[in-house]
Formats: C-alpha cells, sequence, structure tokens
C-alpha cells in the first residue's frame, strides 16, 4: 500500500514591513491580514492535509472527498495570499513601476495599454458578488493573457497560470475604505508590483 | 413603484456593545442602500415584478427575466435580506421563551444547546460571503447556510437544500463585522444571540406554519 506523506505550509514573511504599502492599503489590514487571516489559512490547511493523508493511509474514500472543500479553501487561501504579498511592493521598491519586457508588449496587444488593462481589472473586481479575487493570468494553450475572476478562494489551476492578483474580499480593504471599494481598487495600483508578474510570465 | 431603504426599529446605537454603531450605520445607509438601488435600476421597465414586497419577489425568482436573474439575485437577495435582518434584531433580546418554536426547536435538535451549537458551526463555516438560516421547510425546522446575497426563499432550483422560510438568519459578510470584530468571526456569532429578535422570530414560525 501507499503511504502519503507531507511537509507543512508556512506562513511566509513579507519582504515589507506592515506599514510600507500606505497610504495604499494601511498597516493595521497588512497585519491583520498577513499575521491572522493567511495564518488561519495556513493552520487550517495543514490540519486538513493531516487529515486527508490519514484518511488515504486508511483508504478512507469517503472521508477523503469530505475534505476536499476544506483542501480547496485554505489551501487556496494560502496560495492566493503568498502570490499577493509578492506582487506588492512599496513605491520604493518597484510599487506602482509600470511592467517592462515581454509582458508589457502582451498587454499593449491584448489590451491597447497599460491603462486599459488596469481599467478592465478594475471592473472585474468590481463585478465579483461575495468574496473573490481577480486576476491577470496567462492562457498556457494560446500563450496569451487575460483577466479572470475567481470565487471565494479558489485558486488559478489548470489552464491558466497566475500573474497578478488582487484580493477583492472585504477583508482586504474594509477597516480603510469600507464599502468605498472602487477607491480600492484604485489606489492598489500604486503598489502594484509588475516585477513579479513579468517574472511569473516568463516561468509560465 | 421603487424599492426604498425600510428604517431601522431601533437607533443605530441600540444594538451595543454586541453590534456597534458605525458598522450598523454603513451596513444600514451603504451596503443595504447599494442593494436597493442596483434592484431598482434592474427592474425599472418591469412593473410587474418591481411593485411586489421583496420578500414576495423572492419566491417568484423563476419570473424573472433570464437576463435580470443576476442582478436580482445579488441586489434582490440583498435588499430582502437586509430587510429582513433589522427586524430580526432588537435592542430588546431576551432568551427564547417557552413556546411553540421552542418546542419546535427541541423536537427538531433534541435541546436548544444543541440548536445553538448547529448555528454557530454553520455560521463560522460558511466559506467567503453568505448567510446562515434557522429555516421552517415541509414543518421542520432545519439551519442552513446560503452563499452571498441568496435567500432560502429563492426555492430549491437556486438555493437547494437551503430552500424554505426564515425564522432567524445571520449575516456573515465581512462587512456585518469587521470593523468591531475583525477577523473574529465566532465572537460575532457568540455576539448575535445578545440581538437576535426571537419575538419576530415566534411570528415568522406561525407564520410560516399556517
Amino acid at each position: 500500500s501507499t503511504t502519503f506523506v507531507r511537509t507543512k505550509v508556512t506562513l511566509p514573511d513579507l519582504k515589507y514591513d506592515y506599514a510600507a504599502l500606505e497610504p495604499a492599503i494601511s498597516g493595521k489590514i497588512m497585519e491583520l491580514h498577513h499575521s491572522k487571516h493567511h495564518q488561519t489559512y495556513v493552520n487550517s490547511y495543514n490540519d486538513a492535509a493531516d487529515k486527508l493523508s490519514a484518511a488515504s493511509n486508511t483508504g478512507d474514500v469517503v472521508a477523503q472527498i469530505a475534505l476536499q472543500p476544506l483542501i480547496n479553501f485554505h489551501g487556496g487561501g494560502h496560495i492566493n495570499h503568498t502570490l499577493f504579498w509578492e506582487n506588492l511592493a512599496p513605491k520604493n521598491s518597484g510599487g506602482g513601476a509600470p511592467p517592462s519586457g515581454e509582458l508589457s508588449k502582451q498587454i499593449d496587444s491584448t489590451f491597447g495599454s497599460l491603462e486599459e488593462v488596469k481599467k478592465k481589472f478594475n471592473t472585474a473586481l468590481a463585478g465579483i458578488q461575495g468574496s473573490g479575487w481577480a486576476w491577470l493570468v496567462k492562457d498556457t494553450q494560446t500563450g496569451g493573457i487575460g483577466i479572470k475572476t475567481y470565487a471565494n478562494q479558489d485558486p488559478v489551476v489548470g489552464q491558466f497560470k497566475p500573474l497578478l492578483g488582487v484580493d477583492a474580499w472585504e477583508h482586504a480593504y474594509y477597516l480603510q475604505y469600507n464599502n468605498r471599494k472602487a477607491e480600492y481598487f484604485t489606489a492598489i495600483w500604486d503598489v502594484i508590483n509588475w516585477k513579479a508578474a513579468e517574472e511569473r510570465f516568463a516561468k509560465a | 413603484m421603487a424599492y426604498t431603504l425600510p428604517a431601522l426599529p431601533y437607533g443605530y446605537d441600540a444594538l451595543e456593545p454586541h453590534f456597534d454603531e458605525e458598522t450598523m450605520r454603513i451596513h444600514h445607509t451603504k451596503h443595504h442602500q447599494t442593494y436597493i438601488t442596483n434592484l431598482n435600476n434592474a427592474l425599472k421597465d418591469n412593473n410587474e415584478l418591481s411593485t411586489l414586497d421583496v420578500q414576495d419577489l423572492m419566491t417568484r425568482f423563476n419570473d424573472v427575466p433570464a437576463d435580470k436573474k443576476p442582478v436580482v439575485r445579488n441586489h434582490g437577495g440583498g435588499h430582502a435580506n437586509h430587510s429582513f435582518f433589522w427586524k430580526n434584531l432588537t435592542p430588546n433580546n431576551t432568551a427564547l421563551a417557552d413556546g411553540p418554536l421552542k418546542s419546535a426547536i427541541e423536537k427538531a435538535f433534541g435541546s436548544y444547546e444543541a440548536f445553538q451549537q448547529a448555528f454557530e458551526k454553520a455560521a463560522t463555516t460558511v466559506f467567503g460571503s453568505g448567510w446562515a438560516w434557522l429555516i421552517l421547510k415541509d414543518g421542520a425546522l432545519k439551519v442552513v447556510t446560503t452563499a452571498n446575497q441568496d435567500s432560502p426563499l429563492m426555492g430549491e432550483s437556486v438555493v437547494g437544500a437551503s430552500a424554505g422560510y426564515p425564522i432567524i438568519g445571520l449575516d456573515v459578510w465581512e462587512h456585518a463585522y469587521y470593523l468591531k470584530y475583525r477577523n473574529l468571526r465566532p465572537d460575532y456569532i457568540k455576539a448575535y444571540w445578545k440581538v437576535v429578535n426571537w419575538e419576530y422570530a415566534t411570528k415568522r414560525y406561525k407564520e410560516g406554519s399556517s
């Protein structure tokens, strides 16, 4: 029989201080978002993965299936937030600086301009009902790029590869922007780290 | 005829310290108002539907034209759910008194405590945005959840096994609790028992049973 072994996931450190993304995103939000919300996804994923290992080892298929939504939700939450912290940066570390290279060319040919892709991205964000994320993605079938939204913590998987994501869950902005999410969607571009998106595009 | 924002039956600070004034104010004047504005916009050319009481609109959801369904689902649901929610809360909270509702709860869950635990678990484990409900369906009480602004009144084709007649409901969208409770949704859920309106719930139970 096969034994499933796995290592625990851990909360990644941020490359910047909690307050470094101000005024776009407050230090208070960053601290809660990273040390509480993301930490909970990490803990809950590890717990669910442990249970999944145990169920796999005893061949309990029903239990494995019952754990899938928890793996999806908390594992997705961990993946999404890990990518998110990397595609944010303080202004003095490249936050807000426009993209260059191949990704920039793709943006221009697909959307017309950087301003256009931001507009479309923000429209996608505004259209999310409930909780979710908007992502700039690479389509591995066509080699092209596009914008997709995902509900809750569903991660970008399969045909699409995540390039750049924005968290539209209320916890991502509520303490600072309350219900005025359009203001958050506008402000966050000042701290978007296009370098991370370029690197992901090259690897995808 | 357009839908309008119903007045709260109490002041914005009336549910302190359990539900904070700032949240009540933003929740009512911004979030709920936005659902109404968008619902009115979607149904502005549909007099037959837009003159229905919003709770009836929910039961008639399948009659909404296909191109309007997504907006009515989110914003009609939002208006219906929040209209219900304000009445479902009270500054004059008391424990659930002995009576038909309490007996029905004990029958369905074994005990009131078991019902509370089931409700708290459901409310805690909603992934993302949604609501937890105690509903009446085919004469029996159930704890269910709905995603986003789905209402149990929308029926089985929309909400499956969560379809039924709402008795109590709790908004677990982050906007309902984040300012005071931050990420600690369980604390918010515990506070709900201090503001839930069992008198209104009893009225709902009697209406739903008739």
